[in-house]
């Protein structure tokens, strides 16, 4: 009996301990970033078309001086599930783009862009950037999925049945918004700036864009909220161009494998009701009344 | 591929074929006549589910081998030209991750069962290791292929992993100089990962064959860890197990849909979608969840060599399990004493799962301590110690009456 105490014991301290670990739990310097209602959030989200466009201008004006998109081509405009621009539409935007080429006979040109052609940088690499910017700024191709903050104990394990995925696009969100005065004592140290939601507070990235700084076609306000929408809309997208495809095929695969599984159920029960029998038997129950 | 066969063959070319080569007996032997106990619990179809994922990332992996470049300036863009121009590329690619999770839980599972269950003790003590080598074999592929991504993560899981060999006195820095294949992790190193990415599976495919055999030769153990003693203990393979086993994978795809096609970046980190760069570090590198108890019991001692010595350690001592198990009872049915030191085990292995997340600081360093010192302890002091002193319950006289008296 003595062990079994010990055990018992030994179980309680650990348990007092763990519940302990949560007061100890916040000490991390990233301040979590508002939860943001997406379209494209759930097993039946979709992309706001108009949404994309928007946010793909305000890339094309403002975001796309400093910042890369390497993986995606103009074509990509036209693509389903995306921003339903018209191939014509994606031409007409690549054409107003120089790339860099070799004319056939081997000389260095710029020729107008195609629908084939990836969006150029704007630096022609990393070193350049940091040259004149102070930092390179990374490539948004996947930057709505290689951004992130910790959710911590228990929210990870709710988000998996939540299906709560949109960490990136909320952090992106609230640092476009999260630009302050530093609070009294706070050192900013040169060409640094201050940002409530970037780990550490302080970030190189001068705050992107202001109210009316982009107009839209469609009547939305010309405001740094709608900005903070649309933009990370748009990276959503650039990250997970088969974003809509993958919940639509989803549900159909979720259906198929819960009617296979229901229907694997009753073949289970039906092929072992022989050999359950001796035991409703035991149990007191008819197994001529037992059904299947 | 036990016992003789009882296997007729249906036709002409099948009788002419068995004459020849007795494969449709040994198939039918194995899959079909073979006795299974008929009290074995869901626990049990865990086994199916491994066959079944190793072939769904073996499927899945020659596939993504067609389109994947391992050349270090261009693995990253590949894997994203894979999720953007392969027609169902994003499938395969997040089938291939999450099966990855997915896989690991399942072996977790296993073992957990063949712990509880006291699977491991003789005549089984093989079967055992062969598990434990299976277990290390795909540790060593997932690690192998995480590092394919050459994303941040991959690159700097891949830097601390492999200078875990430097603890090695004398030679350390020799060995990781070879592991790595230059000076520090690069192209050398991402090509010999790719090479041994698609070898290992199949000898990890060749071990299960060997595991496979080795628990027909000896026979399931089951619920009540009695062996069956007459044919009213068991029913043949077929239907039985295969229906049941069929209904678990069904069941067990669905967890698997849900990941790829709902939340497919739950289990992946962030960082990883960021090209490797050397001369960046990540605030902060974590290995994938199925490593993170081991990492935590690393990190839990302050010296390098004793941590590393700490880490294989607790893998290692897995196999010595048959003989570190004194008790005669297999099942933890009977064994009272052993059944809360099991869970407390368990509670332990997730705990420190979750500590191995955390910075190592603070109240996580000393619970990572203390959970590790009961993981090393349940092993050498707990388990030799409770074969001796522990009164267990007494055991059925059959596998039928026990599963007659369960209900009754």
């Amino acid at each position: 009996m003595k062990i079994k105490n010990a055990a018992f014991a030994f179980a309680l301290a650990a348990g007092i301990a763990a519940s302990a670990a949560p007061a100890f739990a916040q000490l991390a310097e990233q301040v979590p970033p508002p939860r943001q209602s997406w379209s494209f959030s759930g097993p039946f989200g979709q992309f706001d078309q108009a949404q994309l466009q928007r946010g793909f201008k305000i890339y094309k004006e403002v975001c796309s001086t400093c910042h890369s998109m390497n993986l995606l081509s103009f074509r990509n405009l036209a693509d389903p599930g995306g921003p339903g621009y018209t191939e014509a539409q994606a031409a007409a935007v690549a054409a107003e783009y120089k790339i860099k080429a070799v004319s056939d006979s081997g000389q260095p040109i710029e020729r107008a862009g195609r629908l084939a052609d990836h969006f150029p940088a704007p630096f022609p690499n990393d070193e350049a950037a940091a040259a004149a910017l102070g930092k390179a700024p990374p490539d948004m191709s996947t930057l709505a999925k290689a951004r992130s903050y910790s959710r911590g104990f228990p929210w990870f394990i709710f988000d998996f049945f939540t299906q709560y995925q949109e960490e990136g696009p909320d952090y992106i969100s609230a640092i476009l918004k999260g630009y302050k005065d530093p609070p009294k004592g706070f050192t900013l140290p040169p060409n640094g700036h201050y940002n409530e939601y970037f780990p550490g507070h302080v970030i190189a990235m001068p705050p992107p864009l202001q109210d009316g700084q982009v107009q839209f076609d469609d009547g939305s306000p010309a405001t740094l909220e709608q900005y903070a929408k649309d933009v990370p809309a748009f990276l959503e997208w650039a990250s997970e161009p088969h974003l809509i495809q993958r919940k639509r095929v989803g549900f159909q695969v979720m259906i198929f494998l819960i009617v296979l599984s229901g229907l694997l159920y009753f073949t289970k029960k039906k092929v072992w009701h022989e050999v359950e029998k001796p035991r409703e038997a035991a149990a007191g129950q008819n197994p001529a009344k037992t059904s299947i | 591929m036990s016992g003789s066969s009882t296997y007729q063959p249906q036709n002409g070319f099948l009788k002419w074929l068995e004459r020849r080569l007795p494969i449709g007996g040994l198939v039918h032997s194995s899959f079909v006549a073979y006795p299974t106990p008929r009290n074995l619990n869901y626990w049990w179809t865990f086994g199916g589910i491994l066959t079944f994922m190793l072939g769904v990332q073996m499927i899945t992996g020659i596939i993504l081998a067609m389109h994947y470049t391992p050349e270090s300036t261009m693995a990253f863009n590949s894997i994203e030209g894979i999720m953007r121009d392969v027609n169902y590329g994003w499938l395969l690619r997040y089938v291939h991750a999450s099966g990855a999770s997915m896989f690991f839980l399942a072996v977790y599972v296993h073992m957990f069962r063949g712990m509880y269950y006291g699977s491991y003790k003789e005549p089984r003590e093989v079967l055992w290791i062969l598990g434990v080598i299976l277990y290390l074999l795909m540790m060593a592929t997932a690690f192998m292929g995480y590092v394919l991504v050459w994303g941040q993560m991959s690159f700097w899981a891949a830097t601390v992993i492999t200078n875990l060999f430097s603890a090695i006195p004398g030679v350390g820095d020799i060995i990781v100089t070879w592991l790595w294949g230059g000076y520090a992790v690069g192209n050398p190193t991402l090509n010999r990962f790719y090479s041994l990415h698609y070898l290992l599976p199949f000898v990890i495919a060749g071990v299960v064959v060997l595991h496979v055999w080795a628990l027909h030769v000896a026979g399931q153990n089951n619920p009540a860890g009695i062996e069956p003693k007459s044919p009213k203990d068991t029913v043949p393979f077929t239907p039985y197990a295969t229906v049941k086993d069929s209904f678990m994978i069904a069941c067990f795809c669905i967890v698997l849909a849900w990941l790829v096609f709902y939340v497919p970046n739950y289990l992946l980190s962030a960082d990883n979608y960021i090209p490797a760069n050397p001369a960046v570090t990540p605030s902060e590198i974590v290995p994938e969840w199925y490593y993170l108890p081991f990492y935590a019991i690393l990190r839990s001692i302050p010296n390098k060599l004793l941590g590393v010595t700490a880490l294989f350690s607790s893998i290692i001592i897995l196999a010595f399990l048959p003989w570190l198990d004194t008790s005669r009872v297999r099942s933890a049915r009977y064994r009272p004493l052993f059944r809360q030191f099991f869970w407390l085990f368990v509670i332990a292995a997730v705990g420190l799962g979750y500590l191995g997340s955390k910075p190592p600081e603070g109240i996580y360093v000393v619970l990572s301590r203390v959970f590790t010192l009961y993981y090393f302890a349940f092993f050498l002091i707990i388990l030799p110690l409770l074969g001796i002193f522990e009164k267990t319950r007494p055991l059925p006289n059959s596998i039928s009456e026990s599963v007659l008296k369960a209900k009754a």
